[in-house]
Protein backbone atom coordinates (compact mmCIF):
# COMPACT_ATOMS: atom_id res chain seq x y z
CA UNK A 1 0.00 0.00 0.00
CA UNK A 2 1.24 3.53 -0.69
CA UNK A 3 1.99 5.67 2.25
CA UNK A 4 2.40 9.41 2.76
CA UNK A 5 5.09 10.27 5.26
CA UNK A 6 6.60 13.45 6.55
CA UNK A 7 9.69 13.51 8.69
CA UNK A 8 10.90 16.36 10.87
CA UNK A 9 14.19 16.52 12.72
CA UNK A 10 15.43 19.20 15.02
CA UNK A 11 18.23 19.40 17.60
CA UNK A 12 17.27 21.17 20.81
CA UNK A 13 19.71 22.13 23.55
CA UNK A 14 17.79 20.69 26.49
CA UNK A 15 17.43 17.41 28.37
CA UNK A 16 15.27 14.50 27.15
CA UNK A 17 13.18 14.80 30.33
CA UNK A 18 12.44 18.48 29.79
CA UNK A 19 11.63 17.92 26.12
CA UNK A 20 9.36 14.97 26.96
CA UNK A 21 7.47 17.11 29.45
CA UNK A 22 7.14 19.93 26.88
CA UNK A 23 5.69 17.47 24.35
CA UNK A 24 3.28 15.73 26.74
CA UNK A 25 1.82 16.66 30.13
CA UNK A 26 2.95 20.28 30.43
CA UNK A 27 -0.15 21.68 28.68
CA UNK A 28 0.53 25.30 29.64
CA UNK A 29 4.03 25.11 28.16
CA UNK A 30 2.65 23.41 25.05
CA UNK A 31 0.16 26.25 24.48
CA UNK A 32 3.07 28.70 24.37
CA UNK A 33 4.79 27.04 21.41
CA UNK A 34 1.70 25.43 19.77
CA UNK A 35 -0.19 28.70 19.15
CA UNK A 36 -2.62 28.13 22.02
CA UNK A 37 -3.36 24.49 21.18
CA UNK A 38 -2.65 21.74 23.69
CA UNK A 39 -3.01 17.98 23.90
CA UNK A 40 -4.84 16.03 26.58
CA UNK A 41 -3.90 12.49 27.59
CA UNK A 42 -2.51 10.41 30.45
CA UNK A 43 0.42 9.77 28.09
CA UNK A 44 0.51 6.05 28.85
CA UNK A 45 -0.01 3.26 26.29
CA UNK A 46 -3.71 2.68 25.70
CA UNK A 47 -4.83 6.14 26.91
CA UNK A 48 -7.03 8.34 24.77
CA UNK A 49 -5.35 11.40 23.27
CA UNK A 50 -6.86 14.57 21.89
CA UNK A 51 -5.73 17.92 20.58
CA UNK A 52 -7.71 20.95 21.71
CA UNK A 53 -7.67 24.33 20.01
CA UNK A 54 -7.82 27.58 22.06
CA UNK A 55 -11.57 27.87 21.27
CA UNK A 56 -12.13 24.42 22.83
CA UNK A 57 -12.69 22.56 19.55
CA UNK A 58 -11.10 19.11 19.40
CA UNK A 59 -9.30 19.07 16.06
CA UNK A 60 -7.62 15.68 16.33
CA UNK A 61 -8.08 12.62 18.53
CA UNK A 62 -6.78 9.11 18.95
CA UNK A 63 -4.86 6.89 21.30
CA UNK A 64 -1.38 6.55 22.72
CA UNK A 65 -0.02 3.32 21.24
CA UNK A 66 3.42 3.38 22.83
CA UNK A 67 4.86 5.49 25.60
CA UNK A 68 8.46 5.09 26.72
CA UNK A 69 9.43 8.32 28.52
CA UNK A 70 11.66 10.15 27.72
CA UNK A 71 12.44 8.27 24.51
CA UNK A 72 9.51 7.30 22.33
CA UNK A 73 5.84 8.16 21.94
CA UNK A 74 3.52 6.74 19.29
CA UNK A 75 0.09 8.31 18.72
CA UNK A 76 -2.74 6.89 16.60
CA UNK A 77 -4.01 10.17 15.23
CA UNK A 78 -7.23 11.00 13.42
CA UNK A 79 -8.43 14.40 12.38
CA UNK A 80 -11.90 15.29 13.73
CA UNK A 81 -12.85 18.75 12.57
CA UNK A 82 -13.05 18.65 8.77
CA UNK A 83 -15.13 15.77 7.33
CA UNK A 84 -12.97 15.22 4.23
CA UNK A 85 -9.81 14.92 6.32
CA UNK A 86 -11.53 12.82 8.98
CA UNK A 87 -12.60 10.46 6.18
CA UNK A 88 -8.94 9.71 5.46
CA UNK A 89 -8.88 7.67 8.66
CA UNK A 90 -6.05 7.08 11.07
CA UNK A 91 -2.51 8.31 10.81
CA UNK A 92 0.50 7.43 12.90
CA UNK A 93 2.69 9.95 14.64
CA UNK A 94 5.99 8.65 16.03
CA UNK A 95 7.97 10.99 18.29
CA UNK A 96 11.54 9.98 19.12
CA UNK A 97 14.02 11.68 21.45
CA UNK A 98 17.72 10.81 21.38
CA UNK A 99 20.46 12.52 23.40
CA UNK A 100 23.04 14.03 21.03
CA UNK A 101 25.93 15.76 22.82
CA UNK A 102 24.56 18.77 24.69
CA UNK A 103 21.32 18.55 22.71
CA UNK A 104 18.45 16.18 22.09
CA UNK A 105 17.63 15.02 18.58
CA UNK A 106 13.86 15.16 18.16
CA UNK A 107 12.42 13.19 15.23
CA UNK A 108 8.75 13.30 14.33
CA UNK A 109 7.47 10.92 11.67
CA UNK A 110 3.87 11.40 10.63
CA UNK A 111 2.43 8.91 8.16
CA UNK A 112 -0.83 7.65 6.75
CA UNK A 113 -1.54 4.66 4.50
CA UNK A 114 -2.71 6.68 1.52
CA UNK A 115 -1.28 9.01 -1.06
CA UNK A 116 -1.93 11.84 -1.47
CA UNK A 117 -3.23 12.78 1.96
CA UNK A 118 -4.87 16.05 2.95
CA UNK A 119 -4.09 15.33 6.59
CA UNK A 120 -0.37 14.99 5.89
CA UNK A 121 -0.46 18.14 3.76
CA UNK A 122 -2.22 20.00 6.59
CA UNK A 123 0.17 18.87 9.32
CA UNK A 124 3.17 19.48 7.07
CA UNK A 125 2.45 23.21 7.30
CA UNK A 126 2.19 23.01 11.06
CA UNK A 127 5.00 20.79 12.32
CA UNK A 128 7.98 22.91 11.16
CA UNK A 129 6.52 26.02 12.84
CA UNK A 130 5.64 24.16 16.02
CA UNK A 131 9.06 22.50 16.27
CA UNK A 132 10.88 25.71 15.52
CA UNK A 133 8.88 27.49 18.22
CA UNK A 134 9.46 24.65 20.68
CA UNK A 135 13.23 24.79 20.06
CA UNK A 136 13.27 28.54 20.45
CA UNK A 137 11.18 28.45 23.65
CA UNK A 138 13.29 25.75 25.30
CA UNK A 139 16.59 27.34 24.30
CA UNK A 140 15.84 31.04 24.75
CA UNK A 141 12.61 31.27 26.75
CA UNK A 142 10.86 33.00 23.84
CA UNK A 143 8.87 31.72 20.89
CA UNK A 144 9.89 32.78 17.38
CA UNK A 145 6.37 32.95 15.92
CA UNK A 146 3.34 34.11 17.84
CA UNK A 147 0.72 33.69 15.12
CA UNK A 148 -0.01 30.56 13.19
CA UNK A 149 -2.34 32.01 10.59
CA UNK A 150 -0.68 30.03 7.82
CA UNK A 151 -1.13 26.80 9.76
CA UNK A 152 -4.77 27.66 10.26
CA UNK A 153 -5.17 28.33 6.55
CA UNK A 154 -3.80 24.85 5.87
CA UNK A 155 -6.39 23.32 8.18
CA UNK B 1 24.55 20.80 17.05
CA UNK B 2 22.67 24.07 16.98
CA UNK B 3 24.43 27.41 16.74
CA UNK B 4 26.61 29.33 14.28
CA UNK B 5 28.20 26.16 12.90
CA UNK B 6 24.72 24.92 12.07
CA UNK B 7 23.92 28.02 10.07
CA UNK B 8 27.24 27.74 8.22
CA UNK B 9 26.57 24.07 7.41
CA UNK B 10 23.06 24.93 6.25
CA UNK B 11 24.09 27.65 3.80
CA UNK B 12 27.08 25.64 2.60
CA UNK B 13 24.75 22.74 1.89
CA UNK B 14 22.38 25.01 -0.04
CA UNK B 15 25.20 26.62 -2.04
CA UNK B 16 25.44 23.81 -4.56
CA UNK B 17 23.12 23.24 -7.53
CA UNK B 18 23.26 19.44 -7.31
CA UNK B 19 22.27 19.51 -3.65
CA UNK B 20 19.43 21.91 -4.37
CA UNK B 21 18.35 19.54 -7.15
CA UNK B 22 18.31 16.68 -4.63
CA UNK B 23 16.16 18.79 -2.28
CA UNK B 24 13.82 19.61 -5.20
CA UNK B 25 13.51 15.91 -6.01
CA UNK B 26 12.64 15.12 -2.40
CA UNK B 27 10.25 18.05 -2.25
CA UNK B 28 8.41 16.63 -5.27
CA UNK B 29 8.41 13.14 -3.82
CA UNK B 30 9.70 12.30 -0.38
CA UNK B 31 11.02 9.01 0.90
CA UNK B 32 13.25 8.03 -2.03
CA UNK B 33 16.12 5.58 -2.06
CA UNK B 34 19.64 6.41 -3.23
CA UNK B 35 19.04 4.45 -6.45
CA UNK B 36 15.87 6.42 -7.21
CA UNK B 37 17.70 9.70 -6.61
CA UNK B 38 20.67 8.65 -8.77
CA UNK B 39 18.33 8.06 -11.71
CA UNK B 40 17.61 11.81 -11.82
CA UNK B 41 21.19 13.07 -11.61
CA UNK B 42 24.03 12.78 -14.10
CA UNK B 43 26.52 11.83 -11.43
CA UNK B 44 28.16 8.75 -9.91
CA UNK B 45 26.50 6.94 -7.03
CA UNK B 46 29.43 7.98 -4.82
CA UNK B 47 28.96 11.61 -5.83
CA UNK B 48 25.27 11.53 -4.93
CA UNK B 49 26.10 9.82 -1.61
CA UNK B 50 28.54 12.60 -0.75
CA UNK B 51 25.97 15.29 -1.49
CA UNK B 52 23.36 13.46 0.59
CA UNK B 53 25.84 13.29 3.50
CA UNK B 54 26.38 17.07 3.34
CA UNK B 55 22.60 17.63 3.33
CA UNK B 56 22.14 15.27 6.26
CA UNK B 57 24.93 16.96 8.26
CA UNK B 58 23.11 20.27 7.71
CA UNK B 59 19.89 18.60 8.95
CA UNK B 60 18.18 19.36 5.63
CA UNK B 61 17.70 15.67 5.05
CA UNK B 62 16.70 12.82 7.33
CA UNK B 63 16.82 9.11 6.62
CA UNK B 64 14.72 6.19 7.77
CA UNK B 65 15.44 2.47 7.37
CA UNK B 66 12.50 0.39 6.15
CA UNK B 67 13.70 -3.18 6.00
CA UNK B 68 16.73 -3.18 3.73
CA UNK B 69 15.87 0.15 2.14
CA UNK B 70 17.16 3.50 3.33
CA UNK B 71 14.65 6.25 2.53
CA UNK B 72 15.57 9.93 2.27
CA UNK B 73 13.25 12.70 3.43
CA UNK B 74 13.46 16.46 3.11
CA UNK B 75 13.55 17.97 6.61
CA UNK B 76 11.97 21.44 6.40
CA UNK B 77 12.69 22.53 10.00
CA UNK B 78 15.98 24.41 9.30
CA UNK B 79 14.30 26.23 6.38
CA UNK B 80 11.51 27.28 8.74
CA UNK B 81 14.19 28.75 11.02
CA UNK B 82 15.58 30.80 8.11
CA UNK B 83 12.05 32.01 7.40
CA UNK B 84 11.52 33.04 11.01
CA UNK B 85 14.86 34.75 11.29
CA UNK B 86 14.59 36.99 8.26
CA UNK B 87 11.07 36.92 6.84
CA UNK B 88 8.40 36.31 9.49
CA UNK B 89 8.62 39.81 10.97
CA UNK B 90 7.60 41.29 7.60
CA UNK B 91 4.38 39.29 7.49
CA UNK B 92 2.60 41.15 10.28
CA UNK B 93 2.79 44.65 8.75
CA UNK B 94 1.47 43.16 5.49
CA UNK B 95 -1.51 41.63 7.26
CA UNK B 96 -2.14 44.89 9.08
CA UNK B 97 -1.99 46.79 5.77
CA UNK B 98 -4.60 44.44 4.30
CA UNK B 99 -6.85 44.81 7.33
CA UNK B 100 -6.54 48.62 7.15
CA UNK B 101 -7.32 48.56 3.42
CA UNK B 102 -10.42 46.43 4.00
CA UNK B 103 -11.62 48.77 6.75
CA UNK B 104 -11.08 51.86 4.56
CA UNK B 105 -12.79 50.37 1.51
CA UNK B 106 -15.75 49.13 3.50
CA UNK B 107 -16.12 52.48 5.20
CA UNK B 108 -16.07 54.27 1.81
CA UNK B 109 -18.78 51.87 0.62
CA UNK B 110 -21.20 52.81 3.45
Amino acid sequence: MTRSTFLYVTYIRTTPERLWSALTHDAEFMKRYWFGTHCESDWTAGSPWRMVRPDGIVTDAGEILESDPPRRLVIRWRHQNQPEIKAEGESLCVIELEPNGAAVKLTITHSIEREPSQLITAVSGGWPKILSNLKSLLETGEVALKDAYRTECAR
Amino acid sequence: MPGQDDTDALFKALADPSRRRLLDLLHAHDGRTLTELCAHLDMTRQGVTQHLDVLEAANLLATVRRGRRKLHFLNPVPLQEIYERWIAKFEKPRLKALADLKRRLEKAHD
